[in-house]
């Protein structure tokens, strides 16, 4: 019943999304509906001039969200120093 | 105990050639990640299943010389601290924590600059990825290994 009903909450939700590739959604303006400027747009325009790189994604990930990215590398040596330690070797 | 000797040479080769060409991929899915969809976290999982499956195919043992196990928590560590080390270097170098522009290459313009950068970063983090699987990969592995 309860997946019944999350499911129809997202079937809901998503007939009301934009169209993808519409140029009018708000994601996609320059200036988002609250009048400030959208980081998605910033990115389109300045990401190749900025590094010198054609895969936006790239940019976005290790430039502009370098910092994120060291996070999740870390996320990732802890993931690897938990399991270290949990399955250190025992003398048994 | 699997030993070399009880291991098909055919499945050795195939596994051999397998992996040698999944690894030159996943350097390929890292360096390319400029240009197509990759970068150093796919490239690094590539580099990892390149190991994983010497580990199956070859044997615990005989695939130690690929990568032994007792260094993938210090790559590991490496490449997250030539990840921290770049940020410092831009600290260093007057800028902000991995402000690119202040990344001390001379001649090179400020764009080249966070080009450059990116394909440390992206090396650091394919270099982590790798490292920690192959490190979890083996440790989950040790145990049935030594019953």
């Amino acid at each position: 019943m309860l997946l019944a009903a999350f499911f129809g909450v997202l079937v809901w939700a998503s007939s009301h999304l934009a169209p993808v590739g519409d140029p009018d959604a708000p994601l996609h303006r320059e200036i988002s509906p609250a009048g400030t400027p959208v980081a998605g747009a910033h990115y389109i325009h300045e990401s190749y001039r900025d590094a010198h790189t054609e895969n936006m994604v790239t940019v976005v990930l290790a430039d502009y969200r370098a910092f994120d990215t060291l996070g999740e590398t870390v996320v990732v040596f802890a993931a690897g120093v938990g399991v270290f330690l949990v399955l250190a070797r025992r003398k048994a | 105990m699997i030993t070399h000797s009880n291991i098909s040479p055919i499945l050795r080769f195939a596994c051999r050639s397998a992996a040698r060409i999944i690894q030159v991929f996943g350097v390929y899915v890292i360096v390319h990640g400029h240009y197509s969809p990759g970068g150093g976290f796919q490239g690094g999982a590539l580099l990892a299943a390149a190991v994983f499956l010497l580990r199956i195919g070859e044997g615990r043992e005989h695939s130690q010389r690929d990568m032994p196990s007792r260094v993938t928590l210090l790559l590991g560590s490496i490449g997250v601290l030539v990840y921290g080390a770049v940020g410092l270097l831009t600290i260093a170098t007057g800028g902000r924590f991995l402000d690119y522009d202040a990344v001390p290459l001379p001649g090179l313009s400020l764009d080249d600059r966070h080009y450059w950068a990116i394909l440390v970063i992206e090396l650091a983090v394919g270099l982590a990825v790798m490292a920690i699987l192959v490190g979890i990969f083996d440790r989950l592995l040790q145990r049935f290994h030594h019953d």
